[in-house]
């Protein structure tokens, strides 16, 4: 089974400050690391490909150092995978990014099952997996917490659907997005890395897709345009209250009263 | 020897400490009466919940005068039943003085009430980019609690222990009085080191009521490697290695397949690796990413270049997470695998850790009991539990006397000595004796008088 898992790089500490004025993260001497929710998809495609033979590939959009991505999921024991990396991806919205990969997964083959992350922690917005689906034309069933079988060319998953958790099947090839959590993902491999060659990656630029109109890609390809990005007020005020249970809930009653929040 | 508290000393008790700050009889919860490994138990006559250094000097002077024993009790996370007022009388408890007083950024120190707990204070370091270094497994245990017993934990191995980060104490004798020992100073050449002779006393010589703590600025890299190994004898032996490859890792923990299985169990969450017997884990931090690479990479090389099976990288914070959440873990974990335990904490020169575990293999065969054990690797101090499991009473308490008797007498032989962390208290007392002889315990039984010439602070503990 040739299963694909689509990862991202993402900043490495949560602490991102953004200028006020221009709205844009400021990453210099911000360390990256791949998307944690990405981990827990790798490791199910990695048990996966263990339990039922196979081998697991990584796809990636970005920067040509999100290269470094595709090393640590080789580490992990990925067997290598693919850098969608060119200005003209640039700016890309949820839209654009999808079609991106989708144009990228295209050219690297075909594949029975593909697993994305629940969302990313720069992004957080969910939806790519679902996206990408639609325009490679197969099923897809997101927030997937396990994978209980593979049989007769299907898959079968256990879901969260809100307040229910959904049993289904679902035809291959598919795509499914994993819940967070849902696994402890292994570590990267010290003795691995030591062995890396330079040549775990290929890279794929707007060249090399099939779709050549660049109004698909980037910010032209984009549906949705952001206007500002700004860092939440921040509130440091604090206030310690002393007492037993009674003195304390009655002061912090009268605290969220004299505040008006209710 | 000792009074009984009368209606009358609860009253003055009271008005001291405000009448719902007073409990008695049933209203005293049965917790109170043993620590977290609930070897011995004695509930106290009254607890008193403290929130000043002078609500506390009044008790004493109080207590003194009426000669009623007085035990001081954090968040009873205690192993050696310290904390247990095995005299009865009264029980004061600090865990509402838990503010954090002062964040001194010219002097790096930290000033705090003893009853806040350690995972309180290290993100408070955190948060203002410092490093509270003394990162011992229980981290809700209080600062006082820390103090008294001279917590190390698994940064030990680097940044030493509790007593290296603690400036000045503010503490009440047993007569009420307010002392101020040592300074925000870096060097103190002033007379004997009352100071000192406070930390690790587990509350038999004055009672802790505020600390100055040293704090470090917060190193900006740290990573860790969980290292397998195809059994514990080449994990340990390993360690020495590291130690004579001149990198000195911020923590060396070692842990067997089996105690991981048991946190695994216990927190419901899978370890990232347990496919073999024995593992190593190793922290590095640093400033630059470059130097803390460089040593993890040393370090990992050595290790595979001695038999290692693989080095994980545990790199980012969910990384860590997955790990040190078990390793955090393992002390209840094993609490949890068992009907009753109890725990020996010596600590041996480090390399002597590998004879000493093997030891304990062989006694857990001949004895026919599971002794599962882990600890830190890097300072020799392991924490190694006898478990109880169907063991009937007279059955246990044979098998504990002998395990314990051997274990310590082994220690010894080694150059070690009979608790590396969790002190003496009451259940270590008799192993203490055994070990030092009869000059240094009259030494400290002659401090403990010149103290608390009447005895009533925490009696029963240690070399009494």
């Amino acid at each position: 089974m040739k299963i694909l898992v689509c990862i991202k790089q993402v900043p490495g500490s949560s602490n991102v400050e953004v200028d006020p004025v221009t709205g844009v993260l400021k990453r210099d001497g911000i360390s990256s690391k791949l998307n944690p929710y990405d981990l827990y998809s790798l490791e199910l495609a990695l048990s996966l490909a263990e339990k039922y033979g196979g081998e697991v590939e990584t796809i990636t959009m970005g920067p040509p150092q999100a290269k470094s991505i595709i090393d640590e999921a080789v580490c992990m024991g990925a067997k290598g995978g693919t850098v969608l990396s060119d200005r003209k991806f640039a700016g890309a919205d949820v839209l654009a990014t999808a079609y991106t990969i989708s144009q990228g997964i295209k050219k690297c083959g075909e594949f029975d099952l593909i697993i994305c992350g629940k969302q990313t922690t720069d992004g957080d917005t969910a939806q790519v997996g679902a996206e990408v689906s639609e325009f490679l034309n197969i099923p897809n069933v997101s927030n997937v917490l396990s994978v209980d079988a593979i049989e007769d060319k299907k898959l079968f998953v256990t879901a969260s659907l809100d307040e229910k958790i959904v049993k289904m099947s679902i035809n291959l090839p598919c795509l499914i997005s994993a819940e967070g959590d849902i696994n402890t993902p292994r570590l990267p491999s010290y003795k691995v890395k030591q062995t890396l060659t330079g040549d775990t990656a290929r890279f794929f630029s707007f060249a090399d897709f099939d779709d050549q109109n660049p109004d698909n890609y980037g910010l032209s390809g984009s549906a949705t345009q952001v206007e500002r990005i700004f860092p939440p007020e921040k509130n440091s005020e604090k206030a310690v209250i002393d007492g037993d249970a009674e003195e304390q809930s009655e002061a912090l009653f009268e605290l969220i009263r004299s505040k008006k929040l209710i | 020897m000792y009074n009984s508290l009368t209606e009358k000393d609860i009253q003055a008790l009271k008005n001291i400490a405000g009448d719902a700050n007073v409990l008695t009889g049933d209203e005293i919860n049965p917790d109170f009466s043993h620590d977290e490994l609930g070897g011995v138990s004695k509930m106290p006559d009254a607890l008193v919940s403290v929130r000043t250094t002078e609500e506390i000097s009044a008790i004493m002077k109080l207590a003194w005068e009426r000669c009623i024993p007085v035990t001081v009790r954090g968040s009873g996370t205690g192993l050696v039943g310290s904390a247990v007022p095995v005299c009865g009388g009264i029980l004061l408890e600090t865990t509402k003085m838990n503010k954090i007083l002062e964040l001194d950024r010219d002097n790096l120190t930290v000033t705090v009430e003893p009853g806040v707990l350690l995972m309180e204070l290290a993100a408070f370091a955190e948060e203002n980019d410092f490093l509270y270094p003394p990162d011992p497994g229980e981290k809700s245990a209080t600062i006082g609690g820390n103090i008294s017993t001279n917590a190390g934990g698994m940064r030990a191995v680097k940044y030493g222990v509790t007593r290296d980060y603690v400036r000045a104490l503010t503490v009440v004798m047993p007569n009420g009085e307010i002392l101020k020992l040592g300074g925000k100073v870096a060097k103190n050449s002033s007379g004997y080191s009352l100071k000192d002779l406070v930390i690790g006393s587990e509350g038999t010589l004055c009672i802790i009521t505020e600390a100055v703590l040293k704090l470090l600025p917060l190193p900006k890299v740290s990573v860790s490697l969980l290292v397998p190994f195809p059994d514990m004898k080449s994990a340990i032996e390993a360690v020495p290695r590291i130690f004579g490859s001149k990198i000195t890792p911020t923590a060396i923990e070692y842990m067997s397949r089996d105690t991981i299985l048991f946190a695994e169990d216990y927190l419901g969450k899978k370890f990232p690796d347990t496919k073999n017997d024995a593992y190593i884990l190793l922290t590095f931090d640093g400033n630059t990413e470059y130097q803390v690479e460089e040593d993890m990479k040393a370090v990992a090389d050595l290790c595979l270049s001695i038999g290692a099976i693989d080095a994980y990288i545990v790199d980012t914070e969910e990384r860590k997470k997955s790990v040190w959440s078990a390793r955090g873990a393992f002390l209840e974990a094993i609490k949890a695998s068992t009907t009753e335990m109890d725990e020996c904490d010596v600590v041996v020169p480090v390399n002597r850790v590998d004879e000493f575990i093997k030891f304990t293999h062989s006694l857990a065969k001949e004895m026919n009991v599971r002794i599962p054990s882990f600890g830190h690797a890097g300072d020799g101090n392991l924490h190694v539990y006898i478990c109880r499991d169907t063991l009937s009473d007279a059955d246990w308490e044979n098998t504990l006397t002998i395990c314990f008797d051997r274990m310590y007498k082994k220690a010894d032989e080694f150059g070690g000595l009979v608790s590396g962390e969790h002190g003496i208290g009451f259940a270590k007392k008799e192993y203490l004796k055994k070990q030092y002889g009869d000059t240094p315990i009259r030494l400290m039984q002659g401090i403990k008088k010149v103290f608390d010439e009447k005895n009533i602070l925490n009696p029963g503990k240690i070399c009494f």
